[in-house]
C-alpha cells in the first residue's frame, strides 16, 4: 500500500498541493509581509522530519515591505542550489508568539530519495523503529537528485 | 484596507479564477494595488479617477511652495506615465518606463520632501506596488570590509522593493582618490538592480548639482539609467517667508505684523552667511524663536496669558538671533 499519495515529501504548508508557481509564492510571501512577518530562506539536503533546523540562505530578512525582496533572495537560492531542498520560512517576532509562523517547500530536487523504515530487534520481542532517508548514505552535497 | 475585497490567497486548481494570478507575475502584483488602473482605461480622466493621482498632484501644487520648474516636471512626468498606462492597456507598451532619477540642488531644496510625494504618485499611478520610501546614505549601503557591501547593498535594495529608494548625497558612493574604496561595488549592484528589477523599485539620486554632475560623468552607466533629471533651484526670499508662515502655521504660531518683517529681515541677513540650508535654515530659524518666545513667557511667572500671546511670535523673538549681530559688525567693519 502507499503510504504517501503525492510520492513527495511533505512538510510544513501546502506540501499535499501541487507545487506552487513563483506568483503564487509570491501571494503567500505578500500575506505574512502583511502579518508582519520576516521571511527567511532555508536550504537543505537532508530533509529528515527531525532535521528541524535547515541551513539559511543569507540573513532573516526584516523591515520588508514587498515580495520581491524575498522572491530575489529565493532565485539566488534556487541558482546556487539547483540540486536542494529549499524552503520559505517566516517568523513572528510579536511578543508571545516569536516563533515560525509559515514555512513551506518551495524547491525539490528532481528525484527525491525518500525514506526507509529499519525495524531492530530489540531483547524480547521488542521492535525499535526509525526512519532512515536513502539520500543519507551519500555524502552532503551529492544525495538528492539520484 | 481597499484590497481585502479580493482574496489574495487560493488553493491552486480549485477555482476557476485561480489560473488567473498565475499568468504573469507583473500583473498580478499591479492588481493588488488599489492604484492600479482597472483592465481598461481608455481616456486620461478615467486612468486618474482610478488612481487618485490627480489629488496628490494637486496637493504637491498647494503644499510645496516655489518650485515653479520642479512641479512643471513633476507634472510632465506625471502626464507620461498616464500616457503609458493607456498606451500598455492598448497593447502598444511592452515594457515599463525607467524610472530613475536623480534630484540636485542646494541643501533644504525640498528634494526629501519631493521624493516622498512622487513615491506616492507613482504608486497612485501603479508604478511602483507599496509607495514606501526607503531613505539611505553611503553608510548604508557600503561596508567596512572585503565582503560586507554586498550584503549590505542588497538588503537596502530588499527593503526598498516595492517603493521608492532615495540615495541622499549619491556622489560619496564614488571615491575616485581611493582605488580600494567599497563604493564601486555598491554602485555596480545598484547598476545591476536599477537594470533587471526595474518594475520592482525606483532609485532617486540627490545631491549638490555640481558634485553629481561629476559623479554622472565618471559612472556613464549610472548617467543613462537615469531618466529624469530634477534640478531644485533655491528659493526666493518671498517664497522662504511663505514657507515661514506655513511652517508657524503648523504648529498653531503666528508673526506679529512687526515680528515678520524682523523676519524678513532676518533672511535678508542669513542668506549671505555661510550654511544657508534654504527651508531646513527657516525651520531652523523658527525652532529658535520659539525657544525665545517660550523663554520670554516663561519669566512672567504670575500672569495668565490668552492664546493670542501663546501664540504669537514677536518681532523681539527674531531680533535677538545671532545674525542680526554678525550682520552688524559685518556693517561696521
Amino acid at each position: 500500500m502507499m503510504t504517501n499519495p503525492v510520492m513527495k515529501i511533505t512538510q510544513g504548508q501546502f506540501s499535499f498541493l501541487p507545487e506552487l508557481t513563483d506568483a503564487e509564492i509570491s501571494l503567500q510571501v505578500e500575506y505574512g509581509l502583511r502579518r508582519g512577518y520576516a521571511w527567511s530562506v532555508e536550504y537543505t539536503d537532508d530533509p529528515h522530519p527531525r532535521n528541524t533546523y535547515w541551513e539559511m540562505f543569507g540573513m532573516p530578512m526584516f523591515d520588508l515591505r514587498d515580495a520581491a525582496g524575498v522572491m530575489l533572495e529565493l532565485q539566488n537560492c534556487r541558482k546556487t542550489f539547483p540540486q536542494r531542498y529549499i524552503r520559505l520560512v517566516a517568523f513572528d517576532a510579536t511578543r508571545g508568539v516569536e516563533s515560525i509562523a509559515m514555512s513551506f517547500i518551495v524547491q525539490r530536487p528532481p528525484g527525491e530519495p525518500g525514506f526507509g523504515l529499519i525495524r531492530q530487534e530489540g531483547p524480547g520481542r521488542t521492535l525499535r523503529y526509525t526512519v532512515h532517508g536513502y539520500g543519507t548514505d551519500r555524502p552532503e552535497g551529492e544525495r538528492s537528485g539520484g | 484596507m481597499s484590497e481585502l475585497g479580493t482574496p489574495l490567497y487560493s488553493i491552486p486548481g480549485t477555482a476557476p479564477g485561480t489560473a488567473e494570478p498565475a499568468a504573469s507575475t507583473g500583473d498580478s502584483a499591479a492588481a493588488g494595488a488599489p492604484g492600479a488602473a482597472h483592465s481598461a482605461a481608455r481616456t486620461v480622466s478615467e486612468v486618474l479617477a482610478a488612481s487618485q493621482a490627480g489629488a496628490v498632484i494637486n496637493e504637491l501644487d498647494r503644499d510645496l511652495v516655489g518650485l515653479g520648474s520642479v512641479k512643471a516636471r513633476i507634472r510632465d512626468i506625471a502626464a507620461l506615465l498616464v500616457i503609458d498606462k493607456l498606451r500598455m492597456n492598448l497593447g502598444l507598451q511592452a515594457q515599463a518606463p525607467s524610472l530613475h532619477m536623480s534630484f540636485t540642488g542646494n541643501p533644504g531644496t525640498g528634494k526629501t520632501t519631493v521624493a516622498l510625494r512622487m513615491a506616492e504618485i507613482l504608486f497612485r499611478l501603479g508604478y511602483v506596488r507599496k509607495g514606501h520610501l526607503v531613505a539611505v546614505t553611503r553608510d548604508d549601503l557600503v561596508g567596512q570590509y572585503i565582503g560586507h557591501t554586498a550584503p549590505k547593498t542588497k538588503e537596502v535594495l530588499k527593503r526598498a522593493m516595492g517603493g521608492v529608494l532615495f540615495i541622499d548625497e549619491a556622489y560619496y558612493l564614488y571615491r575616485p582618490e581611493n582605488e580600494r574604496d567599497y563604493g564601486q561595488e555598491a554602485i555596480e549592484i545598484l547598476l545591476q538592480v536599477m537594470e533587471n528589477q526595474r518594475d520592482d523599485l525606483v532609485v532617486v539620486l540627490a545631491g549638490y548639482k555640481d558634485r553629481m554632475e561629476r559623479f554622472f560623468r565618471s559612472n556613464p552607466g549610472m548617467s543613462s539609467r537615469i531618466a529624469h533629471h530634477l534640478d531644485f533651484p533655491d528659493y526666493a526670499a518671498a517664497d522662504l517667508l511663505r514657507i515661514a508662515e506655513k511652517l508657524l502655521e503648523g504648529h498653531n504660531y503666528r508673526f506679529a505684523p512687526e515680528a515678520r518683517r524682523a523676519f524678513e529681515e532676518y533672511l535678508q541677513h542669513r542668506v549671505r552667511q555661510p550654511h544657508f540650508a534654504n527651508a531646513r535654515s527657516v525651520r531652523n530659524a523658527l525652532d529658535r524663536a520659539r525657544l525665545r518666545q517660550a523663554s520670554r513667557l516663561f519669566a512672567e511667572r504670575e500672569r495668565p496669558f490668552t492664546s493670542q500671546e501663546l501664540t504669537t511670535i514677536e518681532a523681539g523673538d527674531i531680533r535677538a538671533s545671532r545674525v542680526f549681530q554678525t550682520a552688524a559688525v559685518h556693517v561696521e567693519s
